[in-house]
């Protein structure tokens, strides 16, 4: 079964509920999107992501009324370096949809959801201890996995697998 | 509104209430949770939990690793249920490949996926068990839970940490009398759940200490992220083997179990009738199994057979290959998720075009489940805490990973 080349085309995706949906609200938010093996990404603006997922959520055809997962890829040397990256599920449509903001190494800010949902606490706080990324409006960003005084955020690309320290 | 951990910076000194720290060395935590309890008498007024004290950096880890050295990993990140970490994994990864998996393997996974299962399930009603008291379910459930055990090793030649399956299938044939001795035990399971019900089912003492006890609502549940029977015991119909199916779950009939209450006493009727539709899945993979190869057509990337190995170069070859420096996989991401069971276990790989995982992460489904810890204890007893930490039934390898 070979694999179908990517679609990176706005237009041949804009059916798809989650697409349309941001399309329709804002389309500056939108700033790409990928369909492949099955899965649909959308890059979304920065400044977007909370009101986007709040769209999402409340929509009344398509709710992606779930966060799955909230995480981070770090795409050292590259800029934009971070990639946080939502998983929202729609229980009542089965549908998944992946939507991502990216970051620049100098201001690795981006805006929480845990007033979108109350779920995001503890993979935000993750994302923050292994990835450094902040989240601004976070009830309580603090490690989670290291320890408080731990120096570094071990899933950076340039955090060496061992010999730290 | 569901809680949201406020300003868990419990200081004591206030005028009524006390700080408590249970754990991370209390047998009721299943494993190294820390949770810091403010007590007004008897009365839980706030919960926080502590996590990290098994922190392991497994996705870092498999960051270095080529991509099936990462399965043996996966196993290590939730003991009681590693072939269902496996199973995401190796499905995460052929997705990204685009493989497809011969169906004699697709059922073997489901089989032992549901063996696991019952594995998983056996062992959190007996540890929960005997949280709140009951201390002969406990030795009920280890009882079965070592017939599983030792047709895992029979099967993978390990007790606890597998690694059986392979990208683009499984590792070995099954060995002779494997399927009679599966059949023997799914013949005689369903009389010994009986027996764990008449314990606790209808047990004056073990209902009250489970209803209505740490309840929590569907909204609340949603919003926090939980799944599995911790979601299914508030009455939310979803499961992924069901919904969106994998590994050709579509073929088999379940039902899924689901209570409306949402305290402990409907965790545990979910659980427990899952334990019935489990072994009722295990019974069909066993009577439709089909015959065929157990590994994907797929040189480069499945070993070759020992015999092929012999006989020609060109297996030889590829076996060296794989061995001495993996198999390369397009560039791309995948996010597959399974229905472990705790909850939606999802793998997120990212490739790079390279040997190695650029990314993997695991959703834990026990990291959202534990956030609805305070939810469910604030206002009531102290001694219902334990109940509700069983009740969710966590693995701390898991959320901490």
């Amino acid at each position: 079964m070979p694999l179908a080349p990517a679609i990176t085309d706005v237009e041949q995706l804009k059916n798809h509920p989650a697409v349309a949906r941001l399309l329709g609200w804002k389309g500056d938010a939108v700033q790409g999107v990928k369909f492949d093996r099955d899965e649909m990404t959308i890059y979304v603006d920065r400044s977007n992501i909370r009101e986007a997922c709040v769209l999402l959520k409340e929509d009344p055809a398509c709710p992606f009324n779930f966060l799955s997962d909230v995480t981070c890829v770090d795409w050292y040397p590259a800029e934009p370096r971070f990639e946080v990256i939502y998983h929202l599920l729609s229980i009542p449509n089965k549908e998944r949809v992946r939507l991502k903001v990216r970051l620049n190494s100098a201001s690795p800010v981006v805006e929480s959801l845990t007033s979108v949902w109350p779920g995001a606490n503890y993979f935000e706080r993750e994302v923050f201890d292994l990835f450094g990324v902040r989240f601004t409006g976070h009830p309580y960003l603090r490690r989670i996995m290291m320890p408080e005084d731990w120096e570094g955020h071990p899933l950076r690309k340039d955090y060496p697998v061992e010999g730290y320290r | 509104m569901a809680h949201l951990n406020p300003t868990p910076v419990l200081e004591p000194g206030q005028d009524r209430t006390m700080i408590l720290n249970m754990g991370p060395q209390h047998p009721s935590t299943h494993g190294v949770l820390r949770v810091l309890l403010e007590i007004d008498g008897e009365t839980v007024v706030r919960l926080m939990p502590d996590i990290g004290y098994l922190h392991t950096g497994i996705e870092k880890t498999c960051e270095a690793k080529f991509y099936q050295q990462v399965v043996p990993l996966t196993d290590r990140i939730d003991y009681l249920c590693p072939m269902t970490n496996n199973l995401c994994y190796v499905l995460a990864v052929e997705k990204l490949l685009g493989l497809e998996i011969p169906p004699k393997a697709q059922w073997l996974r489901v089989l032992l996926n549901e063996l696991t299962r019952i594995n998983s399930h056996l062992v959190w009603l007996g540890t929960h068990a005997l949280d709140i008291g009951a201390m002969t379910v406990f030795l009920y459930c280890f009882r079965e839970r070592e017939e599983i055990l030792r047709i895992f090793e029979m099967i993978s030649g390990q007790r606890m940490m597998t690694s059986y399956f392979r990208v683009g299938g499984i590792a070995l044939e099954p060995p002779l009398g494997f399927f009679d001795r599966v059949r023997d035990f799914a013949g005689y399971f369903p009389e010994k759940v009986d027996e764990y019900e008449n314990l606790l089912t209808g047990n004056p003492i073990w209902t009250m200490r489970t209803k209505g006890v740490a309840r929590i609502s569907a909204e609340d549940a949603l919003a926090l992220g939980a799944t599995g029977p911790t979601l299914r015991g508030s009455g939310v119909d979803i499961d992924l083997r069901r919904d969106m199916p994998y590994s050709s779950y579509e073929k088999f009939q379940f039902k899924v179990p689901v209570s409306q209450e949402g305290d402990v006493f409907a965790r545990y009727m979910c659980r427990v009738q899952e334990l019935r539709e489990s072994i009722g899945i295990v019974r069909q993979a066993l009577d439709g199994m089909p015959e065929g190869p157990i590994k994907a057509d797929a040189p480069g990337i499945v070993l070759p057979d020992r015999e092929k190995m012999k006989t020609q170069m060109e297996s030889l070859i590829y076996h060296f290959k794989i061995i001495t420096e993996g198999f390369v996989v397009p560039a791309g991401e995948v996010y597959q998720a399974v229905e472990s069971p705790r909850g939606e276990m999802g793998y997120y790989v990212v490739s790079d075009g390279t040997g190695k995982p650029y990314r993997v992460h695991m959703r834990a489904a026990c990291l959202a489940n534990l956030q609805t810890l305070p939810t469910m204890c604030e206002g009531h007893l102290i001694a219902d805490v334990v109940a509700a930490i069983g009740s969710i039934d966590i693995v701390l390898g898991e959320i901490d990973r």
